[in-house]
């Protein structure tokens, strides 16, 4: 355990150093409060918004940033200290690849995750003070939860990729192709197969399908409990589908179990 | 006997087609220092690698301290070794005490311990710039450090002195005799580099995975059976004159002598009243490596043509 928190420690002052805390936090929060107050300014109105249109645009927003900052964050975690010799060198250590592997995870995620909780965590704060409905907080708490869980399965994601990459800028690229399917292209193919289809995709397939993308679940635990007029695409189809929040949650939390697992196999098979 | 610190045994090691290593055999006994030689790609450091445990061997047994340094259950032997490898860039955005703090932690050790050791290294005025500030000699003297740290039993480093100046390559050698005192056993890889023989008990010289020597010096200079060089000074061309001298003198117009011959030729220099000083020269590290490594081509060659 000393050694997961001695590199989680190491790693999370990394993100300190390097103002990766301090900016995505920056970014959450300008998002989330710009949202909160000015979201209805497209319709000529300033002020807060309903929550559900707030929370809809965040979670549409959110979706593209945060497995763009986790790539971005943790790309070269691994390929970076093996261009460097370091990687060599802690295996050398008294430290199991796991070991290593889970506490850049900690030190990473917990960058990702205290960066996502003041962020949006300081608007969820702001509507609060201002309206004092109990709902607010509780809405905000599962985008929260659900945002650091996609955050943190992004981080995942960018391990295995730092592991299979033999150099930085193969990551960097990989990873950058891996944002673009998981925020676009997915979406869109899913999109072509429910218009495409001839007999038609039913609601479950459809649903069952969005499942195999961490970012679609995460747009479903937030607007699953929305009121469906503020939503529109593909999405409407699915929200109807019967899985609940937790259910949901729980499919996230998959997304960050799996990967982290698949990058550990890649670890121990690894040559050095 | 005492049991070797590291022992290998018929280890051979492969990496797809390409043999790294082949049956080699070695014991190292508890506070010896051994120099291994070879140059790039010769499987210097994939038998670091074997003996650190990060990689397994395909043939032979390697032990470590009673241990197969591969397996889980030696892992807390680990922070009894130290590994300085080649070319390593420490984190360039920490301090070096920052880096040196890191690694300490990892096996165990407090901060004070790192700061002990940047002042045994010799960089501990620079301890609070980051590293990216530091100079290759600076760099090296860090990762020295980092070898050090909790007190290793068994030492291995690679090409520990590129990049030293002679000032710092002394100071290094007096911490590897030191060490040597307190019980470690050092792995000194390298190149052959003069001053290094003063300070190692053996020398095994390998090339393409195979052991061509293993020995002392002194063993490996006899069996090379390499002739001395001796620089007679003040004989005046004498030297061509000389029926007994003559079939000696080589073209630098020193004499290249046979070892069996070299009493018998000074004697009869030092009889001639004319000389005023006298160099003799044994063969050293590099011409011995060198002996080794045209020896196995040559056997190469014949093995090709017949």
């Amino acid at each position: 355990m000393r050694e997961i928190l001695t590199v989680a420690n190491k790693e999370f002052q990394d993100g300190l150093r390097n103002r990766w805390l301090l900016s995505i936090t920056l970014i959450f929060a300008v998002l989330s409060v710009g949202l909160t107050y000015f979201g209805a300014a497209a319709s000529g109105a300033v002020g807060t918004t309903s929550l559900s249109t707030t929370i809809a645009s965040l979670a549409s927003l959110a979706v593209f940033l945060i497995p763009l900052i986790a790539l971005l964050l943790s790309y070269d975690s691994f390929v970076g200290e093996q261009e460097g010799g370091t990687l060599l060198l802690l295996l050398t250590y008294p430290l199991s690849k796991n070991q290593l592997l889970l506490g850049k995870f900690l030190g990473q995620g917990g960058i990702i995750a205290l960066a996502t909780v003041l962020g949006f965590g300081s608007s969820a704060l702001l509507l609060f003070i201002q309206n004092s409905d109990i709902a607010i907080l509780q809405t905000f708490g599962y985008f929260i939860l659900s945002a650091t869980l996609l955050g943190l399965s992004f981080t995942a994601i960018a391990y295995m990729i730092s592991l299979v990459a033999s150099e930085k800028s193969k990551a960097a690229g990989v990873a950058l192709i891996t944002w673009f399917f998981f925020a676009l292209v997915f979406d869109l193919a899913l999109l072509a197969l429910l218009v495409g289809a001839e007999t038609g995709l039913s609601q479950t397939a459809l649903t069952q399908l969005m499942m195999l993308n961490p970012a679609d679940i995460f747009r479903l635990v937030n607007l699953a409990g929305l009121d469906s007029s503020d939503v529109n695409g593909a999405l409407a189809i699915a929200i109807k589908a019967n899985l609940t929040q937790s259910q949901l949650l729980m499919l996230l939390l998959g997304w960050v179990a799996a990967p982290l697992a698949i990058a550990s196999i890649i670890f121990k098979n690894k040559k050095l | 006997m005492k049991t070797p610190v590291v022992s290998l045994e018929n280890v051979s090691k492969n990496y797809k087609s390409l043999q790294a290593l082949s049956s080699i055999n070695l014991q190292l006994a508890q506070g010896e220092v051994l120099g291994l030689f070879g140059h790039n790609g010769a499987g210097k450091t994939t038998m670091m690698k074997l003996i650190l445990g990060v990689i397994s061997a395909d043939a032979g047994d390697v032990t470590v301290m009673g241990m197969q340094p591969d397996n889980k259950s030696a892992w807390h032997m680990r922070a009894k070794m130290g590994y300085l490898p080649e070319n390593v860039m420490f984190y360039e955005q920490l301090t070096g005490l920052e880096v040196l703090t890191y690694f300490a932690r990892l096996k165990g050790q407090s901060k004070s311990h790192a700061k002990a050791l940047l002042e045994q290294v010799g960089i501990a005025h620079a301890m609070g710039r980051q590293v990216k500030t530091y100079s290759k000699g600076m760099r090296q003297r860090l990762g020295l450090a980092q070898a050090f740290i909790g007190e290793p039993k068994l030492l291995l480093l690679d090409e520990p002195t590129v990049g030293l100046d002679p000032n710092a390559t002394a100071e290094f050698y007096s911490s590897v005799d030191q060490l040597k005192t307190q019980g470690t056993s050092v792995v000194l890889c390298s190149h052959v580099l003069p001053g290094v023989e003063q300070h190692i008990d053996r020398a095994m010289i390998i090339s393409g995975g195979k052991t061509l020597a293993l020995g002392t010096i002194a063993e490996l200079r006899a069996a090379a059976n390499l002739p001395t060089q001796i620089k007679p000074q003040g004989l005046n061309g004498a030297l061509l004159e000389d029926s007994m001298l003559k079939s000696y003198v080589n073209s630098a117009g020193h004499l290249t002598v046979p070892e069996q011959d070299k009493l018998k030729v000074l004697r009869h220099l030092l009889a001639d009243e004319s000389l005023n000083d006298i160099a003799v020269e044994s063969a050293n590290l590099e011409q011995v490596y060198q002996y080794y490594l045209a020896k196995t081509e040559q056997t190469k060659n014949t093995k090709a043509e017949a």
